[in-house]
């Protein structure tokens, strides 16, 4: 289910209002090129998703189940608040000294006989990809599941170019061959069941068994035959990664079903896209984030596999390797000092499982291949607010993100404090304030003052009226208040205020 | 024209200009998660296996001197009938079986070529490491484990462990491991959950994984 596409504007690097006086900021993510932006806000977008049924029971289901897994596998381990604390200032620390690994990881992976290339944006990265996979000449290319990948819209520009890109994790088989897009970051097919895979690999897979059931089983089966060919035949392979050191030059590659290890060892050019952030320091640090990842992510101990190799090794694996190094609005993010810990993100995807806004709007009501609480803030930060602005509202702030991140990004107060740069730019760029800032300083003008504040509270009893039919106020069809309550609930008021109640609870004494 | 490396390294710069990060040096993060272990060697053993069987590998434990007879047992249940291994597999492990054995590579034999693998039944290896707590086996690409593509393409891998090569958890194994090797870290047979959140085992990669633990020495060993 896809939101309709409106055509996109050509329009290169888009860089942030400079204020006279203060120096200039990197850039953010180039518009007209990746998948960073949705063509709805988060509320239009989520008005339809919320119709759809079937997307609400099995993300409903998928993430309490990923979310049970987690909480068990987490249980089991008695120094998981010491892990998540190192790993947190493990990435603090590197985002710091980003300086100085990344040419360490640069003269690392060099060494060992790999080619490093830098991209300043999507643009870059995906030109870079093409020319490479062209002077192999080659036109089609197989795929290890990669964020970044999506992230600079690398398969549409490889096929702009003649290039087939085959997506091998199933999840993206099935969202490739159904023509759709990803709703999970772990799990991109979920809002997908069983009978509907079948129909697109009837459909879709060359040579598939006409008598194909729709048995979780049986669809892997047809998945596995289908990539066993183009694995055992491709000459050039694509993949992201989970983790580069910058003391070795390793990088490693997280999975479960071996397409990853098939990617990664048969073809004899690998190229490995990766974003700037992903750096860790020394090879012993990998003890940390090789604990936090999995149970994090898919609540197991280790997942099936995890792959690691450092430049070329003779005799074993591609015999040319080139990693691209990823920017893309990376450092912009870099420069903001209250929003930075998002780069810190490990793409475990815990937060998706335990968020109830994801959780009842899917993935592709965010509009950008980050959805659920980390793509509410580096969605935004990696495009500039602007052009994003309704993800960081789309959050109850009930905190739960923050209590299962395994690096402690703080998420909520980064939500907070995009919504305040959103209403700053709005009202600079608009010349008068948004909704929001409107309705605040009207608030916090009765506030201020103890009369005003008792006789709002007073009259806010009134809400009970509205209210009465389900114990809710939905939309009021106020000015101000339309905007605020048409996608928002607010509880009735109830029948005594708190200083009534105290006045009369302490009359005795 | 400046490159785009000195493009990027400048924003990184220019970005801790506008917001200077915290003076975090690497050896003041704090490490107060576990590095160490106490389990002692039948511990960790019986850990191992708990942790494999509950990851659908198939288990096998055996005495050193059975070894021979029981490579040959799993491979024969098996149905096996032609086996790849690395060129410095212990030969003495292959002595009870009589399964058609081709080394790959090694003195004087060319690699087996993807199409020929393709076509064998199963591949037999050790280890460079286990690790107890996550049921994890690591292979580095050293002789009696081979190229990465040997233990890939077959749909049966074999997998010996032997006690010197059991370590507690993964900070243990990382400490053991040369990270420059290419290195593949086996936690059971390939699954995926992408199918409605359905564990499916057996997508790419070895569909059966069989581990054989040797169960001596007993007693504890300093690790």
């Amino acid at each position: 289910m896809s939101a309709p596409t409106a055509p996109r504007p050509v329009v290169s690097t888009t860089p942030r209002p400079v204020m006279l006086g203060m120096p200039a900021l990197p850039p953010t993510s180039p518009r007209g090129v990746g998948n960073l932006r949705g063509d709805e806000s988060f509320p239009a977008f989520a008005r339809h998703s919320l119709q759809d049924a079937q997307l609400r029971r099995n993300l409903g289901n998928a993430t309490q189940t990923i979310r049970g897994k987690r909480e068990q596998v987490v249980a089991e381990v008695d120094d998981w608040q010491e892990l998540r604390e190192a790993g947190r200032q493990l990435k603090v620390h590197t985002m710091a000294q980003l300086e100085t690994y990344l040419p360490q990881l640069e003269a690392a992976v060099t060494a060992q006989g790999g080619v490093v290339h830098w991209a300043r944006d999507a643009t870059e990265a995906n030109q870079i990809a093409i020319d490479l996979i062209q002077a192999k000449g080659v036109d089609e290319v197989v795929k290890v599941k990669s964020m970044a990948t999506a992230e600079i819209g690398l398969n549409e520009a490889l096929e702009a170019a003649g290039i087939a890109a085959v997506e091998t994790d199933l999840a993206e088989l099935i969202v490739q061959l159904g023509h759709d897009k990803p709703s999970h970051i772990l799990v991109p097919a979920i809002h997908r069941n069983r009978s509907e895979i079948r129909e697109i690999f009837l459909r879709e897979m060359e040579g598939v068994d006409p008598e194909l059931t729709d048995e979780p089983a049986a669809l892997a089966g047809a998945a596995r035959r289908h990539l066993r060919r183009k694995f055992l035949s491709a000459k050039v392979a694509i993949s992201g990664a989970n983790f580069a050191i910058a003391e070795t030059g390793t990088l490693a590659v997280v999975e479960s079903e071996g397409n990853g290890r098939m990617c990664l060892t048969l073809p004899e050019t690998l190229i490995t896209i990766m974003g700037i952030e992903k750096l860790v320091p020394r090879w012993s640090d990998l003890e940390v984030f090789l604990q936090l990842l999995p149970r994090s992510s898919t609540g197991e101990r280790m997942n099936p596999y995890t792959s690691m190799w450092t430049g070329v090794t003779p005799g074993d694996g591609p015999q040319e390797f080139h990693l691209i190094l990823l920017d893309n609005g990376r450092t912009a993010v870099l420069a903001d000092g209250e929003g930075r810990d998002a780069l810190n993100c490990i793409r475990c995807s815990a937060c998706l499982n335990v968020c109830p806004v994801y959780e009842r709007a899917g993935g592709h009501a965010y509009g950008s291949v980050y959805p659920g609480p980390i793509g509410a803030i580096l969605s935004p930060m990696l495009t500039g607010i602007e052009d994003n602005a309704s993800l960081p509202y789309a959050s109850s702030l009930c905190g739960a993100c923050y209590d299962v991140c395994p690096v402690k990004i703080n998420i909520p107060e980064i939500l907070v404090h995009l919504r305040a740069s959103h209403t700053e730019t709005y009202a600079a760029e608009h010349r008068r304030p948004s909704v929001e800032a409107t309705a605040m300083k009207a608030v916090a003008w009765v506030m201020s003052n103890p009369t005003r504040w008792k006789l709002a509270l007073r009259s806010g009893r009134i809400g009970r009226i509205l209210g009465r039919q389900r114990g809710m106020i939905g939309e009021v069809p106020l000015p101000l208040a339309k905007q605020w309550t048409d996608a928002r609930d607010i509880p009735q008021p109830p029948q005594q205020t708190f200083r009534d109640w105290w006045a009369k609870e302490h009359k005795e004494s | 024209m400046s490159s785009a490396k000195d493009d990027i390294l400048s924003r990184v710069r220019q970005a801790h200009v506008a917001a200077p990060p915290p003076a975090l040096g690497y050896a003041d993060v704090a490490r107060e998660y576990r590095t160490t272990s106490e389990l002692g060697l039948d511990a960790m053993r019986e850990l191992l296996i708990d942790r494999l069987l509950d990851y659908k590998a198939l288990v096998r434990p055996t005495r050193a001197a059975d070894l021979a007879t029981t490579v040959a047992a799993a491979l024969a249940d098996r149905g096996v009938l032609t086996a790849v291994v690395p060129p410095g597999l212990p030969p003495e492990w292959l002595a009870e079986t009589d399964v058609e054995v081709r080394f790959d590579g090694g003195l004087n034999q060319p690699p087996i070529s993807v199409a020929d693998l393709d076509q064998m039944g199963a591949v037999i290896t050790g280890c460079a490491t286990a690790v107890a707590e996550t049921g994890t086996l690591v292979l580095d690409a050293s002789g009696d484990q081979g190229r990465r593509v040997i233990s890939l393409i077959p749909d049966y891998h074999l997998c010996v462990v032997r006690p010197e090569n059991i370590c507690a958890d993964v900070p243990q194994a990382l400490a053991r491991l040369e990270g420059t090797r290419p290195l593949t870290m086996i936690s059971g047979p390939s699954a995926t959950s992408d199918i409605e959140l359905n564990r499916v085992e057996g997508v790419h990669g070895p569909r059966t994984l069989e581990v054989i633990v040797v169960t001596d020495p007993v007693g504890e060993v300093p690790h």
